[in-house]
């Protein structure tokens, strides 16, 4: 909806460079795969940059963000440092979740970016937790979880929703409707394509915006936040996008024309907002180019500060999996190769 | 005799299965026009239609579900999961009804059931989609598990599992789909469950390998006996249920010593599970305790240096089963 007005133009700046720092380190990404500095799965958002950036963008600093394994771009927007998401895609010790999780599972605590997740629907109840903490606790934190039209079709989807309502818990679900799930497309596999509506009937509204248009997408965010906050009322915000690149790296891309993609293209999220920003006057041609250049540098950077950072250690290899406790008696596990892990051994 | 990869066998003996019975049909996601996540299923949507290759949304529960109740009423579907890490989310149709239906309903039904999924380690895809399962579904009376790790078990065992009337919990290997094998032509060719393939024959030492860590298994056997002059017999299962382990204590008797080897964790392992039925079974024969090499018992990491020591190679084989030999000596010589 390009009718929305711009907002002040510093806000406005900034998510274009937001939404231009997720294009270029997303392009760096899957050039770093194909030199096999990259492993697993790798998921790109771009053309999807319109959705994350405004969507963000309608969050306070202590709001939960939760989204899928394609969230390199969630993390950043969230503020993460570039250089901490390469280095987990890279599988080092100076990476998000110091090389344990990989693509697919960013997170930052510190940012209330509460994740990646590798199952297609495990996402939501996770959300309609973290909205459970903030009522229980009191607060008025709200809780964003993106996931997509594929999605929507696990049972967790109906569960989550009518838990969310019944409860009055301040989730806001954004489905990100980016036509297909992997190979198949929105019509071959939902029923009910109009996905806004597919929450009406657990008691959970529908709102619908441009995920192609960060201004609109912020808009609608903002909205939906303010119900889910102010009202208690979760709220499903279907976010209509398109992946310009196959679904992770090695996707034939056979299930959709290339018609269908340049068609989708003349749409990019980052080419039509930096045009707006021109055309209004907020940025000349000379500072879009600089902010794509600082943008480059930036990944630059981060590719250099992830190859930096050494391998984890082996001898970390037991690290995280549980809080050991000195109190406790017994195996915790049944591996010798766990050097702290067989706690209790020297009790028995 | 043909040649092929081990994706293209699976291939062959669901194209020969749909043939021979209309009332198998296969249900998946992206097993139509994609042709399965991992391309086993490619070419099929054209030969038989969206009525037996169905599409279907991502709702693992749910299509295993619909599964069960159409085999309850008829139907033999073979369903693809799109690996087994995402079966978690259908373990209760899975266990509650697929295992269960018959038993509980007093033999009434059976379920006619295949569910067909990928596992295993060892391509940087870290904790949720790594995960090796066998001994979850082992561990359920009602079902039936089958582990090929050859070409022409994965067709042969796929065939034998699509014309069982059990439930069937039918595990591939990713990293083996592209493996090549010799598979005989005839069409009515299949392996039978619980019978275990002796892939080497040897007599001092019975190493029994699951799923790929049977040819790890192979591997290090003849390592062992180039450079430790150990004379390996290898045994793959197959089947873990019913599982032949006739051929295992029959093997344990001349070697009296045995290795366990698998991809999944210890605690409540494949491995475990074996030790103790040849303890229980085979006790005499043994002269050092059963020895396992298994996952590590954490979740799998992403980075790559520590994701390949935390499932088995053939190094570890070797240590373990040297293991077995040092203790003995030592007992010798004490
Ligand atoms: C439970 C589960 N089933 C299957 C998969 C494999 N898988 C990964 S992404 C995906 C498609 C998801 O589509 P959608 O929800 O539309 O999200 P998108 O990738 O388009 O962002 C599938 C089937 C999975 N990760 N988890
Ligand atoms: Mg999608």
């Amino acid at each position: 909806m390009a009718d929305r007005p711009l907002p002040p133009p510093e806000t406005a700046i900034n998510w274009f460079k937001s939404m231009t720092l997720i294009r270029r380190f997303e392009e760096r990404a899957g050039e770093q795969y194909t030199r096999a500095k990259v492993g697993g799965f790798l998921h790109l958002a771009i053309g999807e940059e319109a959705t994350i950036v405004g969507a963000v963008a309608a969050l306070r600093p202590t709001d939960y963000m939760i989204a899928t394994y394609r969230s390199h771009g969630q993390a950043l927007a969230r503020g993460s440092e570039p250089g901490r998401v390469m280095a987990e895609l890279f599988g080092r010790v100076d990476g998000l979740c110091r090389g344990r999780g990989g693509s697919m599972h960013m997170f930052d605590l510190e940012r209330r970016f509460m994740g990646g997740f590798g199952i297609v629907g495990g996402n939501l109840p996770l959300a309609a937790g973290f909205g459970l903490s903030s009522d229980y606790l009191g607060n008025d934190d709200a809780t964003l979880c993106q996931f997509g039209d594929g999605a929507s079709n696990q049972g967790t989807f109906g569960e989550t929703l009518n838990l969310a309502a019944l409860w009055s818990l301040p989730v806001v679900f954004m489905v990100t409707n980016n036509q297909f799930g992997m190979g198949t497309s929105l019509e071959r596999h939902s029923a009910q394509t109009d996905l806004q509506v597919k929450g009406e009937g657990f008691g959970v509204p529908g709102l619908e915006c441009d995920g192609m248009d960060v201004i609109d997408t912020w808009a609608v965010t903002e909205e939906a936040l303010r119900i889910a906050r102010e009202e208690r009322q979760p709220v499903l915000v279907e976010a209509l996008n398109y992946r310009f690149r196959g679904h992770s790296i090695a996707d034939p891309e056979d299930y959709r024309s290339a018609e269908e993609v340049l068609e989708w293209s003349k749409r990019d999220p980052l080419l039509t907002f930096g045009d707006r920003l021109i055309a209004e006057g907020v940025i000349n041609e000379q500072q879009r180019e600089a902010i794509d250049l600082e943008a480059i540098a930036t990944v630059d950077e981060a590719v250099a500060f992830a190859d930096a950072s050494p391998e984890p250690e082996p001898s970390s290899l037991y690290d995280d999996v549980y809080v050991l406790s000195d109190e406790v008696r017994g195996w915790y596990s049944a591996d010798h190769r766990g050097a702290g892990l067989q706690k209790g051994e020297e009790l028995c | 005799m043909a040649e092929m990869r081990y994706r293209e066998a699976l291939n062959e003996a669901l194209t020969e299965e749909l043939e021979r019975d209309p009332n198998v049909y296969l249900m998946g996601q992206d097993i139509s026009v994609f042709g399965g996540a991992f391309k086993v299923t490619e070419g099929l949507m054209d030969r038989f239609g969206e009525k037996r290759i169905r599409d279907t949304p991502i709702s693992e529960n749910t299509i295993v579900g619909i599964g069960v109740g159409s085999a309850m009423t008829g139907l033999r579907p073979v369903i693809e999961l799109m690996t087994i890490n995402f079966s978690l989310l259908a373990l209760d149709q899975i266990i509650n009804h697929a295992a269960h239906v018959r038993y509980m309903f007093g033999g009434q039904v059976s379920v006619p059931l295949v569910v067909r999924m990928p596992q295993g380690a060892g391509h940087q895809l870290g904790p949720t989609h790594s995960h090796s399962f066998e001994a979850l579904y082992l561990h359920v009376p009602g079902l039936l598990v089958a582990v090929p790790s050859t070409a022409a078990d994965a067709k042969g065992l796929l065939k034998t599992a699509i014309r069982d009337d059990n439930p069937v919990i039918f595990i591939e290997h990713e990293t083996l789909y592209g493996q090549r094998g010799e598979v005989p032509d005839d069409p009515d060719f299949t392996v039978p469950f619980g019978l275990a393939a002796i892939r080497r024959a040897g007599s001092d030492v019975t190493i029994i390998g699951i799923s790929r860590m049977a040819q790890t298994a192979e591997c290090a056997a003849e390592q062992l006996a180039a450079e430790h002059g150990i004379e390996a017999e290898v045994i793959d299962p197959r089947t873990l249920r019913p599982l032949d382990l006739d051929t295992i204590l029959e093997s344990v008797a001349k070697t009296n010593r045995c290795v366990i080897v698998e991809e999944g964790w210890p605690h409540g392992g494949v491995g475990a599970n074996l030790a103790a039925l040849i303890g229980e079974q085979g006790f005499d024969d043994l002269d050092a305790p059963v020895g396992r090499v298994t996952g590590v018992d954490a979740p799998m990491p992403y980075a790559k240096n520590l994701e390949q020591i935390s499932f088995p190679h053939e190094q570890q084989v070797i240590e373990a089963t040297l293991a077995l030999f040092g203790d003995r000596k030592r007992a010798l010589r004490g």
